[in-house]
């Protein structure tokens, strides 16, 4: 069964339609590059799949069920543009109310582990209000793995991370790839995104530009894609 | 086809009207009490009864809406409530003058009247919220939630409001201190609220009309920044 | 219950910032403390019609100094865009709803307490004559309060002028409660015993209460999901 099988997708933002008519499916375990221009609609994409928006037309199942019911909301983990984390609270209490809002049976536990894989175990106690931004960047990181999550999406993800951040986060995504997760990044770095993609969506104006495997010619040459199919 | 709906609505609208005020005004004798003022009462009824329809045809569309996404369902709200609420301020100016006339004083603290005015502030909260969203499904979803939530609050406002004022009386705007009306006198009410049900939804028309243009507009230039 | 489990997460989350800031609550505190002190240029606290609004004074100070704390609510969950991860969560519209009104409620609650023995104490008001009913009152008053702001705080949580607009919105919104509110107040800080005519009114709050929680349950997935 694929993780994610997109029929017909429309979405309005008034008579305005942000989505035309998507349809593709994503195997599970594979881990997809979405590509477009700004304002193509990947985001808007990626909130329909993470239960974020509802499509006006068409069906949608993301891990053989809807997006809008607890049990498929737990195994997908959502990394967007902002970074989800409360500046008020400190790291381990962050990490703690994600863990229990999942559902985990060690709450405690998890968020400890977690704060030792992001190197932020030290700055346990300190408010995230005086973190670095690094280091909230791995924190937002930890709170969208916590849950070992069957689905990761990624909203331009490797954009505004520092190199530690970007080092921790390929090393859970090829982890993540490892455990047979299936993730869709959505990102403008088409360089970074062609290497770990197997698979590539184009999007254009709301409309599928493009739906395959990553070949070569797109690895050797990322301009290609959009030349070829799309709009640079 | 629609303009002819229009006329069509309009003809009838103002047919009614024309055989209900030389009634109201030269065959109705006057009241005992009140002298000539009280005709306005088959102004003030009705236009209350009016705004209650529009209130509720907004509350339909905004389950409408919710179900099934339709943005016209939208349309049809935002054009509904403004019409009742224009309906409303017709009942509240009217009761207004009656008081002034029959009380000495500009405003009642009657109970229909208080509950309409509290009615009134709910649906304006409701076009303010409007006027706040510029994305037009949001601004959609968001006013549905607003238009159920104030049409429960309509009917719980009225039967408080009428207790309150058993127990806190002021001076009440009706005929011979609360009594019913006799018969034959009545008939204007009703023929009025036709009158004015077949006003509304010419005004809904247009309206909602509106809407679905200024939607399209909006559209339109989303496509053109997307270009 | 199950169901409800996440509600309270979110609700100890939202206590748990809150208190460790006590900015809302201050805020609030001290606008209630304003508001009684400017009511007290505009009526005689001793004279006998100030016993009489007692109660409608009383919850006019809990609902201007409510508005902050419920304003505060969702604009909480806006930095970093935790709105979103928390609405991506397996968390439905309705435990979220919940948990923000819980958290609320509480953060009222304590303010309503706080606020009656200097209300007592400023306008000379013995108020532990019936303090059993009146607690009751206080807390139904309180929820719906509670219930109609938390609701238009997360119907307007990204608009441009929202402080402005939250006032401007529920407190039509509130007049059913709010009256038996005041009229319960009233007699019971009197210290009369309710007569059966007064019975009504907690009916009404009660009624309030009820239909509003559910609507708002109903509601909530509209209006968090776009």
């Amino acid at each position: 069964m694929p993780a994610v099988a997109i029929d017909g997708v429309w979405k309005y933002y008034g008579d305005y339609p942000a989505l035309r008519d998507i349809s593709f499916e994503i195997d599970a375990g594979s881990c997809v590059a979405l590509l477009g221009r700004n304002g193509a609609g990947k985001t808007t994409l990626l909130k329909i799949m993470g239960g974020l928006s509802r499509a006006a037309k068409g069906r949608l199942s993301v891990l053989d069920g809807d997006t809008r019911t607890r049990a498929v909301r737990r195994r997908i983990g959502l990394l967007g543009h902002g970074i989800g984390v409360y500046e008020e609270l400190s790291a381990r209490e962050n990490l703690e109310f994600f863990a229990r809002l999942q559902g985990l049976p060690r709450p405690k536990d998890t968020a400890a582990e977690w704060l030792e894989r992001t190197g932020l175990a030290v700055s346990r106690d300190t408010l995230v209000r005086e973190f670095s931004r690094g280091m909230r960047q791995r924190l937002a990181v930890g709170r969208a793995f916590l849950h070992d999550p069957d689905l990761l999406l990624l909203d331009e993800p490797f954009t505004a991370l520092d190199d530690r951040a970007i080092a921790l986060l390929q090393k859970l995504l090829s982890g993540a790839r490892a455990r047979g997760a299936t993730i869709v990044m959505s990102t403008h770095q088409l360089r970074e995104a062609l290497e770990l993609a197997t698979n590539v969506v184009l999007i254009n104006r709301g409309r599928l530009a493009y739906c395959g495997p990553r070949t070569v010619e797109m690895l050797a040459d990322p301009g290609w894609l959009y030349r070829n199919y799309g709009e640079a | 086809m629609r303009y002819k709906l229009i006329w069509l609505l309009a003809v009838a609208s103002a047919a009614l009207l024309a055989v209900q005020i030389p009634i109201i005004f030269f065959k109705l004798p006057d009241e005992l009490n009140q002298g000539m003022v009280y005709r306005i009462i088959y102004f003030h009824v009705p236009a209350a009864l009016t705004a209650f329809t529009c209130f509720f045809v907004a509350l339909i569309c905004s389950i409408g809406f919710l179900t099934t996404g339709n943005a016209r369902f939208d349309s049809v709200a935002a054009a509904s409530t403004e019409t009742g609420l224009a309906f409303a301020t017709v009942n509240l100016i009217t009761g207004s003058i009656w008081g002034r006339y029959a009380w000495g004083i500009w405003w009642t603290w009657d109970a229909r009247l208080t509950s309409m005015l509290v009615c009134w502030l709910l649906y304006a909260g409701y076009l303010m919220l409007r006027r706040a969203v510029e994305e037009p499904t949001q601004r959609a979803r968001l006013s549905a939630a607003v238009s159920i939530f104030a049409f429960a609050d309509v009917v719980i406002v009225w039967k408080s409001i009428e207790w309150w004022r058993t127990q806190h009386p002021q001076p009440v705007l009706s005929l011979r201190g609360g009594g019913g009306m006799a018969e034959g006198m009545q008939a204007p009410i009703y023929w009025d609220f036709l009158a004015f049900v077949l006003l509304s939804a010419i005004l809904i028309l247009i309206r909602m009309r509106q809407e679905n243009v200024r939607r399209e507009i909006d559209s339109l230039r989303r496509f053109a920044h997307a270009l | 219950m199950r169901s409800l489990r996440a509600a309270w997460v979110v609700a100890g989350k939202d206590l748990r910032s809150e208190l460790r800031t006590k900015e809302t609550l201050n805020a609030s505190l001290s606008f209630a403390l304003v508001i009684l002190l400017l009511f007290s240029f505009i009526l005689d606290p001793d004279s006998q019609t100030v016993r009489a609004m007692t109660g409608g004074l009383l919850w006019l100070v809990f609902m201007f100094a409510g508005a902050l704390i419920l304003n505060r609510s969702f604009a909480r969950e806006l930095p970093n865009d935790c709105l979103e991860a928390l609405i991506a969560s397996p968390l439905s519209g309705a435990e979220l709803f919940l948990g923000k009104c819980a958290a609320n409620f509480v953060l009222l609650v304590l303010v309503e307490v706080i606020c009656l023995p200097v209300f007592g104490i400023f306008y000379n008001v013995r108020w532990m004559r019936q303090p059993g009913l009146l607690f009751v009152v206080l807390l139904l008053g309180a929820w719906a309060l509670t219930i109609i702001g938390t609701m238009f705080s997360a119907l307007t949580v990204n608009l441009r002028l929202r402080e402005l607009m939250l006032p401007t919105l529920i407190y039509p919104f509130l007049v059913p409660a709010l009256m038996a509110a005041i009229q319960l107040t009233n007699v019971l800080i009197g210290g009369d015993t309710l007569e059966k005519d007064d019975y009504i009114w907690f009916r009404v709050l009660a009624g309030f209460d009820l239909i509003f929680t559910l609507l708002g349950m109903a509601l909530a997935e509209s209006v968090f999901v776009g």
